[in-house]
């Protein structure tokens, strides 16, 4: 009798597990912003049949935002835009004029949530700037920040297919016989007018474009007897896609290192690798760092510094993961952790204060001459053999932040996690600027210290490739 | 012959003056009880005793964001321990000044300092010197490196430096500077003079 009872918990349990892994995940939905300050992905909720956002993580990266629920009230200030929601309500007042949403509001943990059908209507609002959402694929376009797509077929033998861009491109591209696919995550990147495209040749013969869950996707077919190559200008506003014989093994072109069947990404280094940088937006959760002013936080300043450095960052090669992509805690150890564990090239961590101005960049401050133990090295030193590469980066961000007329200096810091990273490691905290601590909130202000950044590491990646 | 009522009352009177005096001897107890750690909540420095002496102590510059060398004249008893812990108190004097390039709390005290083995020492800072700490790398760090310094500097002998809080370890100053490991003083020199 008790045995026949298990076996039935046990036949439901099996049962509920396989619905619940066959069932479609609505958190892995997710909308893709592009803006001209910031590129950044957010998770989709399903709710009650309607997609909705998180109306302050979709704001938080463009703007100076804020919050405040009041029972079933949820205010927000972005900039100098005020608007009042109702939870359970459709209709919303925003800067002064009612809104009437395509489903009722939502709040849940105090944060606001919106429909994305209706983000079209109401975020240029708040935006002051053109609004360009594509439900289907869940890509927002904020302003003019659009990338056409042109095509140019040079017919010969082989022939070649120059695709061109408006602005430089960075997708992630793979091939099979007679296909080569981009897939653009970073880039705002929009249909070529038509969704498929044929060409007068036979060997490469048309084009497709497609657009899902935030991304966008370019695929060149061929004849299957065809390897599709895929190179590169320099300038990133052009990918030469040439053919060759089946028979010869995928290879790299100029910056690629495709493999069949698999995803791969184009190049940022001298040897064809792309260099994983770890950001780490400091603080996060429970956790808030330094109070920055009477509503801001030093975590929520990193975040969205983050976010910046890792699109500047990825449009210049590199490959970016992020420690946290939102309001999220993980223990130093952790953070240390997973960079170590994704043997990443760059470790940066980001810090904001509201003392001082400008910028400072640390390094670890370890004993001079750390104890080491062969090839083993004690968690609180792990950063000492790379100590002397952290030390070129932090000089190298210092000079390209002057560059940028940043008041900075570089130091040491005992400052964990540096310490446990075993690849090169730095630390920047930004301090107010000329405006003071409206800076630190500043798009413009935070893009430029994050494209300082990331022309330092630039100019240093042949050392940071060459790190064991 | 006196009244059976007025011995009565006389009687019930002494025993409510005797009660009385019991009852304020507990109230004073008590009230001396409340006063007691509303002291100790604040800094109580106990006057030095001894020769006024010239010491360096290193001062932290939050605008420039570093260290300055400056003599003071501190009064310095004679064991080590106790010339130790006036010259970092004298280094917070100057944090709690209006006006100081490198603010300290007014309540932020150093409880201890042991120099318990050749070449270490170990500051005890008390709470409100950690938790009134204002955040961030720049500031934490300077004032890690302003006690290390300083104390190196005036206590040959030197090398390493823990910092505890209340007796006890804590992970950071105030979310930022690592205390949870011992200072190199060498290091610690060296990156104040980068």
């Amino acid at each position: 009798m008790r045995s026949t009872l298990n076996q039935k918990v046990l036949a439901i349990l099996l049962a509920s597990a396989t619905f619940l892994s066959a069932a479609p995940s609505a958190e892995d939905q997710r909308i893709s912003v592009y803006s001209p300050v910031a590129v950044y992905d957010l998770p989709v909720l399903e709710r009650s049949g309607h997609q909705y956002v998180g109306l302050l993580e979709l704001l938080e990266p463009l703007g100076r935002v804020s919050s405040q629920t009041d029972g079933r009230l949820w205010r927000l200030h972005y900039n100098n835009v005020s608007a009042e929601f109702a939870a359970g309500k459709t209709r919303a007042r925003i800067a002064g004029r009612d809104f009437d949403f395509v489903a009722p509001f939502l709040i849940e943990n105090s944060r606001g949530l919106v429909p994305l059908g209706s983000l079209n209507g109401f975020l240029p609002r708040f935006l002051g700037a053109t609004v360009n959402f594509r439900e289907s694929a869940r890509r927002l376009l904020v302003g003019d920040v659009a990338i056409q797509i042109s095509f140019q077929l040079a017919a010969g033998n082989p022939p070649r297919l120059a695709v061109n861009f408006s602005a430089p491109v960075n997708p992630t591209i793979s091939t099979e016989p007679g296909k080569l696919r981009m897939v653009f995550k970073r880039d705002p990147v929009v249909s070529p007018g038509s969704q498929s495209i044929s060409f007068d040749n036979r060997i490469i013969t048309h084009a497709s474009y497609f657009e899902n869950n935030g991304d966008a996707e370019l695929e060149v077919a061929a004849n299957q007897s065809v390897m599709l190559m895929a190179s590169f200008s320099s300038d990133r506003r052009s990918i030469m896609v040439s053919a060759a014989s089946a028979a010869t093994t995928p290879t790299t072109v100029g910056p690629l290192r495709p493999t069949q069947g698999q995803a791969s990404s184009a190049s940022g280094s001298a040897n064809g690798h792309r260099i994983l940088a770890i950001v780490d937006p400091a603080h996060g959760g429970d956790e808030p760092g330094g109070a920055l002013g009477d509503k801001l936080a030093e975590k929520d300043v990193t975040l969205g510094f983050a976010r910046l450095l890792r699109h500047e960052l990825e449009t210049r090669g590199f490959a970016v993961t992020l420690t946290r992509e939102a309001d999220t805690g993980s223990t130093l150890d952790q953070r240390a952790a997973a960079a170590n564990v994704a043997h990443a090239g760059i470790y940066i961590s980001l810090h904001a204060a509201s003392q001082g101005g400008g910028a400072r960049v640390y390094t670890a401050l370890l004993p001079v001459e750390g104890p080491t133990n062969g090839v083993f090295h004690p968690w609180n030193t792990a950063q000492a053999p790379a100590l002397p590469v952290s030390r070129i980066v932090a000089a190298a961000i210092v000079a390209e932040m002057q560059k940028k007329e940043f008041t900075v200096h570089a130091s040491s810091a005992s400052l964990r996690p540096l310490n446990n990273v075993l690849m090169p490691a730095v630390a920047v905290e930004l301090a107010p600027g000329p405006d003071g601590i409206a800076d630190l909130t500043s798009a413009n202000y935070q893009q430029r210290a994050a494209a300082a950044i990331a022309d330092a590491l630039v100019s240093v990646r042949d050392r940071l490739a060459s790190q064991p | 012959m006196i009244p059976r009522h007025l011995l009565i009352g006389v009687a019930a009177l002494l025993v409510l003056v005797v009660a009385m005096g019991i009852y304020l001897r507990h109230m004073r107890q008590q009230a001396r009880q409340l006063e007691s750690p509303a002291a100790d909540a604040l800094p109580v420095v106990p006057p030095a005793s001894g020769p006024t002496e010239t010491v360096t102590l290193y001062v932290a510059d939050d605008a420039a964001g570093l260290l300055r060398a400056r003599p003071a004249q501190i009064p310095l008893p004679g064991g080590r321990q106790q010339r130790a812990e006036e010259i970092l108190r004298g280094l917070l004097r100057i944090y709690q000044q209006p006006g100081a390039a490198h603010p300290l709390a007014a309540a932020a005290d150093i409880r201890s300092i042991y120099l318990v083995d050749p070449g270490a020492a170990v500051i005890d800072l008390n709470a409100a010197f950690a938790d009134q700490h204002r955040s961030g790398i720049l500031s934490e760090q300077l004032t890690v490196n302003s006690l290390v310094e300083t104390l190196a500097v005036n206590v040959p002998g030197i090398q390493r430096v823990n910092i505890l809080v209340e007796g006890k370890t804590r992970d950071t100053l105030a979310g930022h500077a690592d205390l949870s490991d011992s200072f190199d003083v060498t290091a610690v020199e060296q990156a104040g003079n980068q």
